[in-house]
């Protein structure tokens, strides 16, 4: 019964098979075609060059989206490449160019002109200059600039010196202490960098003879001192520079040290771009102020270590607060005994009229 | 050798975020870390496009260039990897990356940043054993002869990884099939009548994906 029950099914199955065979053989290329029509046709409509030209130029639109969490990026950061060619192409070696120059300047200078002497020898009679605080948190604020600067100049720099120089282990450990010590120490420097401006503004508001003083070049070279008060012309432009510059590179360090803070990625670039302009010229202009301050010029360092500067020096260097304060003068050998209660009495006296 | 690339086709990503899942989970990557992202432009509207975005390894990496430890660098298939031991999270990768990809944990106290994490195409990173490159930077699937998962499982092949030539034949291929001039980044034939009939000068790759499927 089954078998010849299942004769005809057999045939009607293998017709419709072929029947299948055939028809999808035939149907195939017009069905093919239609599919690339569908593709074209279904699209998507509006997105445009201009749209990927959008997204270069890292525009947003207000219905972007990121899948990721809490993500404030544009699909392309097309500050980024700005960012990098200005640090790498203009801030890097200008920077080294700026210090290095300022190294080789002062070493020239140094062999063809040599220390500022006193004019006359020294009277043995000190006058105070900077008490104890004041010292203090200028050796302080300097020692934090040191460590700043040498850290920073590791993280510009390092990389091509160090690292073939040491190897990976030494300069891993290197870099990652100059960072550290970097994003830590910054933000007391800056704190004590204010209170040190704070302490010593007082001194340094410009006056007219201040003019002078740079027409003359601060006399530098030759035998002539300018007129200058208890601050001369340089040190105000160095009080002045810190109190701008420094003040500008302290608040951008800020802004890159904390990125907690919601800041955007923009900002820290160019945060970033005005702090290393403004720290790598701060270091030039302070190799000037360390030269000056120590080699460059005779009994210029002892007043910011002992406090005291000899008559002789001052009445040179700072003619008008010599005359304000000559009758203050103390022999030298009475220094030791007498300095701890004459600190504070000094500073006060020591004001420039 | 090969240099390795991603592609995303945003004609056929359809914002699944499998590739997003794919790598979590290939990489075990920390928490608050997601090495790959998906972007959507014009969400809602017609002209919505999507594309899935990570590290691309570039030819020129900005990273590399600014990395103050110089902690970058290339394998011979054109990956760009990172040395997590020698990062100091400084976050310069991240002002100079045109993508968006590297990311820094941010538990750390003050804000710091602790190491830089970000996509290997799946090609782990320096370390002693296969235990701490695992930890430190995720998989090594290159190192077993496969492909970064993303591109893997991606379910519409719009996430494509490997070979540039390679992918960029796959994607050649894609845009003459579509038909229709523009079909790299999409568009359809009533915009094409458009730019004909407005004279716009198309250029010479859209001329000849047009071309080829006129011919065939």
């Amino acid at each position: 019964m089954s078998l010849c029950r299942n004769g005809p099914n057999v045939g009607v199955s293998v017709a419709l098979a072929l029947l299948l065979l055939l028809t999808a053989l035939f149907a195939s290329p017009p069905l093919a075609q239609a599919e690339t029509e569908r593709e074209a046709a279904s699209a998507v409509v509006g997105v445009s060059p201009d749209t990927w030209r959008q997204v270069r130029s890292g525009e947003i639109g207000p219905n972007f989206r990121d899948s990721r969490a809490d993500s404030t990026y544009n699909l392309i950061n097309a500050s980024g490449e700005s960012w990098r060619q200005l640090r790498n192409r203009w801030v890097s070696p200008f920077g080294l160019i700026a210090i290095g120059g300022m190294i080789a300047v002062i070493a020239i200078f140094y062999v063809i002109v040599g220390r500022k002497d006193l004019s006359e020898p020294r009277t043995g009679r000190k006058l105070l200059r900077w008490p104890l605080v004041v010292r203090s948190i200028h050796w302080t604020v300097a020692s934090l600039f040191i460590v700043l600067a040498l850290s920073g100049l590791n993280l510009l720099y390092g990389k091509f010196v160090f690292r073939p120089l040491f190897g990976d282990a030494v300069w891993g450990a290197m870099i990652s202490a100059s960072k550290i010590a970097h994003n830590y120490l910054g933000p007391l420097f800056g704190i004590l960098l204010v209170v040190l401006l704070a302490r010593v503004l007082k001194h340094n508001w410009p006056k007219r003879h201040d003019l002078a003083w740079f027409k003359q070049g601060g006399g530098l070279v030759g035998k002539g001192h300018p007129d200058a008060g208890f601050a001369n012309g340089g040190e105000k432009l160095w009080f002045w520079l810190l109190a701008t510059a420094g003040l500008v590179v302290v608040a951008s360090g800020l802004v890159l040290d904390f990125p907690n803070v919601g800041q955007s990625r923009d900002t820290m670039q160019w945060a970033n771009i005005i702090h290393a302009v403004g720290a790598l010229g701060l270091t030039a202009v302070a190799l000037g102020h360390i030269y000056i301050g120590t080699i460059g010029s005779e009994g210029s360092l002892e007043a910011m270590t002992t406090g005291y500067v000899d008559e002789t020096w001052a009445k040179d260097h700072h003619n008008l607060w010599y005359e304000e304060v000559k009758d203050q003068a103390l022999p030298g050998d009475q220094l030791t005994g007498e300095r701890a209660a004459s600190d504070d009495r000094g500073e006060t006296a020591s004001r420039p009229g | 050798m090969a240099q390795m690339k991603f592609m995303c086709d945003a004609e056929r990503c359809i914002e699944c975020n499998g590739c997003v899942t794919a790598c979590k989970n290939a990489n075990d990557v920390e928490w608050g870390i997601q090495r790959r992202r998906v972007v959507t432009l014009d969400d809602g509207e017609p002209s919505e496009v999507s594309i899935s975005v990570a590290c691309m390894h570039c030819d020129d990496a900005p990273c590399m260039a600014v990395c103050p430890t110089d902690c970058f660098y290339k394998t011979d298939d054109g990956i760009v990897l990172h040395d997590k031991d020698l990062c100091i999270g400084c976050g310069y990768c991240l002002y100079a990356c045109p993508f968006g990809a590297p990311q820094f944990p941010k538990q750390n106290a003050f804000g710091e940043r602790g190491k830089m994490d970000k996509c290997t195409f799946c090609a782990g990173g320096p370390a002693e054993s296969k235990e701490e490159e695992y930890e430190k930077y995720g998989s090594n699937r290159i190192a077993e002869g496969k492909l970064p998962l993303c591109a893997e499982m991606c379910s519409t092949k719009a996430l494509l990884a490997g070979d540039a030539q390679t992918v960029a034949d796959i994607f050649r291929q894609r845009v003459v099939q579509r038909g229709h001039s523009d079909g790299g980044w999409s568009g359809n034939q009533r915009r094409e009548r458009e730019r004909t009939r407005t004279g716009a000068d198309l250029n010479q790759a859209d001329s000849l994906a047009y071309d080829a499927t006129r011919r065939g």
